[in-house]
């Protein structure tokens, strides 16, 4: 616990802080960009060359706007609510392994905030409080349109929390760690988790677009029904603030994505070309961020390309068709991990 | 030595939170502190090293029972025109008890300052590797028994949750 130790953490965390901004900044322009591709139109193009300082512009509208508190809300809870969803959308960040630790003058410098041995539960826990914010907010609102959007939006991420929890027991099985940097440094070469895991890595991935509140399972800001749900009377910066945060869990739940099941920093075959370590975590980043990226437009594609979700139908899929498959990967995965005894047991 | 200012200040948290899911008028408020409470004494977990425990208490008391709680609240709609009126000899009941209650807590508190602590304490128990040996070998059957235990739980809020049972 040297000084230069904690300056190097600080710069670490706030490097991992204005990158993910930067990151979820630049997705609401490549969401607006992926729609029109899709939609066959062009897109936000006026604001300088391609369009890409509307982000930018997006940012200063937002600040710009008028600020309405509703008279009948409960204004500390009204201000709560925004504030917490953000900061627990950030908070994420801290155990995900950004790439290989660099080695300078022989100082090891991680480039992981914590690799706590409890790197999964952590993760967990920052996502089960994610459900206050949106709660909070919906019910400050005293409005029966955002009260319904944060109950569907609350009641939706616990539903799928528990899919989502069983799908990375198996995953824990099979790595035997909850420690993020090693289930990264287990994934080198061609080992990456998809190949062990397909079935978990389907049902995680299903769960995360619960988990985000994103189409097709955006029944809690659902425009037809809803009004805008939890964020009706929201405003300003604070309307900002819930929207920000969505694409901030983009990002976030796309690199636990590729950190899990699709190696992390890892890339096959690299190893053969390049020989100093120092150069393969560089590029390491970079891999983790392709992958982040490509995971970010599947976000987007499956948003412009699915239709919405009828509510019961997304409880039913979460707890009569997700849950119990995740279940079954459990056993097949314990029984794939005990084959030998249980062969044994039965040829014996 | 900082961990000695982070438990002070983490028990003055924690004191002052619990204190104010009794006094706060809102039962939302309430609620919101009772969840503050929970992470100042999952703070005093990591403070014990018990890293484990701290994120399951968050997981489940914080992240799971408290979301619960404010659900119903939420739904209730809870304000001083619905509140039920409260008789006067209620309350001087609610105070005898929980008087009594706090006799028998301070009581049991002064008592476990006699007790000598006799097994040195080991500072990696609470680590995850230890406590999966711990108990899936010293405490396999009480382990058991408890899944079991959910396991009946579960089967039976499926059962009342059905609506009609043939």
């Amino acid at each position: 616990m040297t000084f230069s130790f904690l300056i190097y953490k600080l710069i670490l965390v706030l490097t991992v802080f204005l990158v993910t901004l930067f990151v979820a900044m630049y997705s609401t322009y490549a969401e607006r960009k992926v729609a029109a591709f899709l939609q066959d139109r062009i897109g936000p193009n006026r604001a300088g060359p391609f369009g890409i300082l509307q982000p930018l512009a997006d940012g200063i509208k937002m600040f710009m706007k008028e600020e309405v508190i509703p008279g009948a809300s409960n204004k500390s809870l009204f201000i709560l609510g925004p504030s917490l969803v953000l900061l627990t959308a950030c908070m994420t960040g801290a155990v995900i392994p950004w790439g290989a630790p660099l080695i300078i003058n022989g100082t090891v410098y991680p480039l992981q905030i914590a690799d706590v041995n409890i790197g999964i539960l952590y993760l967990f826990g920052v996502i089960s409080i994610g459900v206050y914010g949106i709660m909070i907010g919906g019910w400050a609102s005293n409005n029966k349109y955002s009260l319904l959007g944060a109950i569907r939006a609350s009641s939706q991420m616990i539903s799928y929390e528990v899919a989502m929890g069983l799908s990375i027991i198996a995953l824990v099985m099979t790595t035997g760690t909850l420690s993020l940097g090693q289930i990264v440094e287990q994934q080198q070469g061609w080992h990456w988790n998809i190949l062990v895991q397909p079935l978990g890595f389907f049902i995680f991935f299903i769960c995360a677009f619960a988990e985000t509140n994103r189409a097709p399972f955006d029944l809690p800001e659902c425009e037809t029904e809803l009004v805008g749900g939890y964020h009706t009377e929201y405003s300003s910066m604070k309307l900002g603030f819930f929207l920000f945060a969505e694409y901030i869990n983009m990002f976030i739940s796309s690199a636990v994505i590729a950190t899990f099941y699709f190696g992390g920093y890892n890339m096959p075959l690299i190893g053969r070309f390049i020989q100093n370590p120092n150069h393969l975590a560089i590029l390491g980043v970079l891999f983790l961020f392709v992958k982040i990226l490509f995971f970010i437009f599947v976000f987007m594609w499956v948003r412009w390309t699915l239709p919405r979700f009828r509510y019961d139908q997304l409880m039913n899929l979460g707890w009569k068709i997700l849950i119990p498959l995740s279940i079954i990967n459990i056993l097949i995965t314990g029984a794939l991990m005990m084959r030998k005894e249980i062969i044994q047991l039965f040829f014996n | 030595m900082i961990t000695s200012y982070l438990f002070y200040f983490l028990s003055f948290l924690a004191i002052m939170c619990a204190l104010m899911v009794v006094f706060s008028r809102n039962p939302v408020h309430s609620v919101l502190y009772l969840v503050l409470t929970f992470f100042t004494i999952a703070g005093h977990y990591v403070l014990l090293n018990a890293q484990f425990l701290a994120a399951v208490h968050i997981i489940v008391y914080a992240g799971a029972i408290m979301v619960l709680f404010l659900f119903v609240i939420m739904l209730l709609n809870l304000n001083k025109e619905t509140e039920p009126n409260k008789s006067n000899w209620l309350k001087a009941i609610a105070a005898i008890v929980s008087g009594l209650l706090l006799v028998v807590l301070v009581g049991s508190l002064k008592g476990a300052e006699s007790v000598v602590v006799t097994n040195a304490f080991n500072p990696n128990i609470g680590l995850i590797e230890n406590l999966g040996i711990t108990l899936f070998s010293d405490f396999l059957l009480p382990f058991e028994i408890t899944s079991i235990l959910l396991l009946v739980a579960m089967v039976g809020a499926v059962m009342l949750g059905k609506r009609s049972v043939k």
